[in-house]
């Protein structure tokens, strides 16, 4: 008989294609839209930024695992590369290149590896970055070019007009351009048929679920249309919170990272709900025009919290039981 | 079409061999038949080297109430009775048998099919018990002790499983095929054991249309239905298979006759047929062999004790490029270091595969996409179980449902991470029942 050497090891034996790359990977596929008609806006320095940004996230990542004493290999994992191009599509496209740099630092370096690396980060390092950014460079990084602006020609983002001048001031602009894209704001987030377009590939991919993001879209409408309907002279439509600034960006895409969600229906639920809640609440009242970022890193705070509320309830359950 | 309510995945079937008939493997010249084949104690050796035996004798007698009977699979010259490589991966004592090609039956057993209506309940479970009956579906319970719940247990379905949902596996699929007859007289055996009224049901996934309607020609002389199942692993294991057919739920701790259920493999309800009907023990079984990787798929009527090397031979050898054999299917299977192992009586198949492409070698960390969770059928979280246990706080794990864990493998089959999940589980189970041992102690 020949002679055949045998590998040990455990079922199962068959295992799905899935990986963290394709994981990754098709979130950056859905992104793609937004990305393509972000540069058609804001022109060849959106396209330089985008790359910077990719580039100096996966050489973060690289460097830190070398340091870390990880396989390099994590680099090109596709989560570094996915931060990468969310936090150039969160930055406006006059954003100083090392400016950029510092981000993405921020991102991959403080937020992402100080806490344990990919799997154990409590907060979207590309939120956090951009955050970073705002908060240390409040002048660039609310200096937003108007698309197919000459020379740099920069004017305030809607939310920006609401919060300055008034409701007044925003009625002009079409909700052709708020669904196009064709306002101020961030290299990404201008653009609601893109990410909506993007969303789709990921919902029909499974990648995500409309769990967070309806509930997220539906308390953020809900919230600004009840002051909407009591008021409409002084607070906005919500059609024009839901199109404008980062909400469907951060409503599709940063809210639904894998790691820094809740992982139950339930907790997905409330998460979500916090998300609409508090964008509402800052973007009403709050000191900032825009509350997205701010909302979601909220809410990733209190992600463990809503897990092992989840889970105690998981866990009563099974002691019930086994009585 | 009718399916369990929550998780399940849907590998690719591979069901290579569905289309081949079964055919007869020859008697191999030697023989090793475990003692160990079914849950619980191994069987007390009633032989001795030296000693000749007929085809059909017992050669290993049930040691308990958990126990079972184990015979001779020919008839021939006991060799040796020693330690042995076991298919589960572990070692068990072995009854070696040298065939002296006669395949003489002893005396009584393997008659012409005779009428079970006149037989009483104890006789029949009777012969149920000395023909050495176990679940063949793999857990390998006793069948007798299956079929006699405690008094106070009200049964009012029986359902026998010919979900096979583990990929490549075929052998039940054949069964169903081209012996609907004996399988289903075993069904009415089975049913004719419980004194109130008894709802009798096959259930069977989509892609064995050919088995439905085998099965199906015979529901208009005796009540029964044929239950189409949706093709979706894990429908052949027992909780799903009930909830997918009644809708009731088996909690944790409970077993399917606190439901008011009974259920069996198709293969096992063959079984007792046989032992009932013609008084003959269990001896053989149809094996799939198969694999992506040999020429020669086959599904073969075996006999307890072949050797993986004996059948290796009948199907020609095998190629370079294969370097796992697995008894059982992908999905729960045993990964065998040895070809001396033999076939038992829950041997579904043998596979021959090449899993270089798997990239199992590396565990990365998870990333909390929840993939397991939407598909363990146990409504658990798989990976909490993971986490917990790298964290070494085993003791955490009863209280989330550890042992409501079927080790179906779903969660391991759809993790990106490609984390060892049901292997932490397997784990963590050896060590808190261990410490709950060493504290009772």
């Amino acid at each position: 008989m020949q002679t055949v050497t045998l590998k040990v090891s455990y079922a199962p034996f068959v295992r799905s294609s899935d990986s963290i790359e394709k994981v990754m990977y098709n979130v950056a596929i859905a992104l793609a839209p937004a990305t393509v008609l972000s540069i058609y806006f804001f022109g060849w320095r959106a396209l330089v930024l985008t790359i910077l940004s990719v580039v100096s996230c996966i050489g973060f990542e690289w460097a830190v695992d070398k340091i870390r004493g990880r396989e390099q290999t994590a680099a090109l994992d596709g989560s570094a590369f996915v931060t990468g191009l969310l936090l150039a599509l969160n930055v406006p496209s006059s954003l100083p290149y090392w400016m950029l740099i510092i981000g993405a630092f921020v991102a991959i370096v403080i937020s992402k590896h100080l806490f344990g690396g990919l799997g154990y980060n409590i907060f979207n390092p590309a939120l956090v970055a951009r955050v970073f950014l705002l908060i240390s460079f409040p002048v660039a990084m609310t200096n937003w070019p108007v698309p197919f602006g000459v020379d740099m020609e920069t004017a305030a983002s809607p939310l920006g007009v609401l919060k300055t001048d008034g409701v007044a001031a925003i009625q002009d602009i079409s909700l052709w351009h708020m669904s196009f894209g064709q306002i101020g704001g961030s290299i990404g987030e201008t653009s609601a048929i893109a990410l909506v377009l993007g969303a789709l590939w990921l919902l029909f991919n499974r990648y995500i679920t409309l769990t967070i993001p309806l509930s997220f879209i539906l308390t953020t409408f809900g919230f600004t249309g009840i002051f909407y309907l009591l008021d409409p002279l002084h607070y906005a439509s919500p059609i024009f919170h839901v199109l404008t600034g980062g909400l469907l960006l951060g409503a599709f895409f940063m809210a639904t990272d894998m790691v820094t969600s809740p992982i139950a229906l339930r907790g997905q639920l409330l998460f979500g709900f916090g998300c609409g809640l508090l964008t509402a609440i800052i973007r009403l009242w709050g000191g900032y025009p825009e509350g997205v970022s701010f909302a979601i890193l909220i809410m990733n705070a209190l992600v463990p919290l809503i897990d092992s509320w989840d889970l105690s309830d998981k866990k009563q359950k099974a002691k019930e039981e086994a009585k | 079409m009718k399916t369990f309510k929550i998780g399940g995945i849907h590998p690719p079937e591979n069901k290579l061999t569905e289309g081949n008939s079964i055919e007869v493997l020859p008697i191999p010249s030697e023989l090793a038949i475990p003692l160990l084949q079914h849950l619980g104690k191994p069987a007390k050796p009633v032989v001795k080297a030296g000693q000749r035996v007929k085809k059909g004798e017992l050669i290993g007698e049930a040691d308990g109430f958990i126990s079972a009977n184990v015979h001779a699979t020919t008839s021939g010259t006991i060799k040796a009775i020693k330690s042995h490589p076991h298919p589960g991966g572990q070692y068990a004592p072995t009854v070696f048998l040298e065939s002296d090609g006669q395949d003489e039956w002893l005396d009584g057993c393997n008659t012409e099919p005779q009428d079970w209506q006149s037989f009483s309940k104890e006789d029949i479970l009777n012969r149920i018990k000395a023909a050495g009956v176990v679940g063949m579906g793999g857990a390998g319970f006793p069948t007798n002790v299956k079929l006699a719940p405690p008094k106070d247990k009200v049964i009012d379905t029986v359902i026998l499983n010919g979900a096979e949902c583990e990929p490549f596996l075929t052998s039940d699929h054949r069964l169903m095929v081209e012996e609907p007859e004996g399988i289903i007289e075993g069904l009415k055996i089975i049913t004719s054991l419980f004194s109130t009224p008894v709802k009798a049901y096959v259930g069977v996934e989509a892609n064995k249309k050919d088995a439905i309607e085998a099965l199906a020609k015979y529901a208009s002389s005796y009540n029964f239905e044929v239950v189409q199942l949706e093709t979706k692993y894990p429908q052949g294991a027992e909780k799903q298979l009930i909830n997918s057919i009644t809708g009731r739920k088996i909690q944790e701790g409970e077993l399917p006759f606190d439901k008011g259920c009974i259920v069996n493999n198709v293969g096992t309800a063959f079984a007792v047929y046989e032992a009932v009907c013609k008084n003959k023990p269990l001896i053989e079984r149809v094996v799939t062999v198969s694999g992506i990787e040999i020429q020669a798929k086959k599904n073969l009527k075996v006999i307890i004790g072949t050797m993986f090397s004996d059948i290796i031979s009948a199907c020609g050898n095998i190629p370079g490029t294969v370097n796992q054999v697995i008894s059982g299917g992908p999905m729960m299977g045993k990964a065998q270091y040895s070809f001396e192992a033999s076939i038992i009586k829950t041997s579904s198949g043998i596979l021959f595969i090449n899993n270089e492409g798997l990239d199992t070698s590396r565990e990365r960390t998870c990333i909390r996409c929840g993939k397991c969770v939407e598909a363990c059928p146990q409504e658990l979280q798989p990976w909490l179980f993971t986490n917990l246990a790298q964290r070494r706080e085993f003791d955490e794990l009863p209280a989330y449902g550890l042992f409501n864990c079927t080790e179906c493998g779903s969660c391991t089959y759809v993790c990106p991470s490609k984390r060892e999940i049901v292997h932490w589980i397997k784990y963590s189970k050896a060590i808190v029942n261990n410490r709950k041992k060493r504290k009772s102690a």
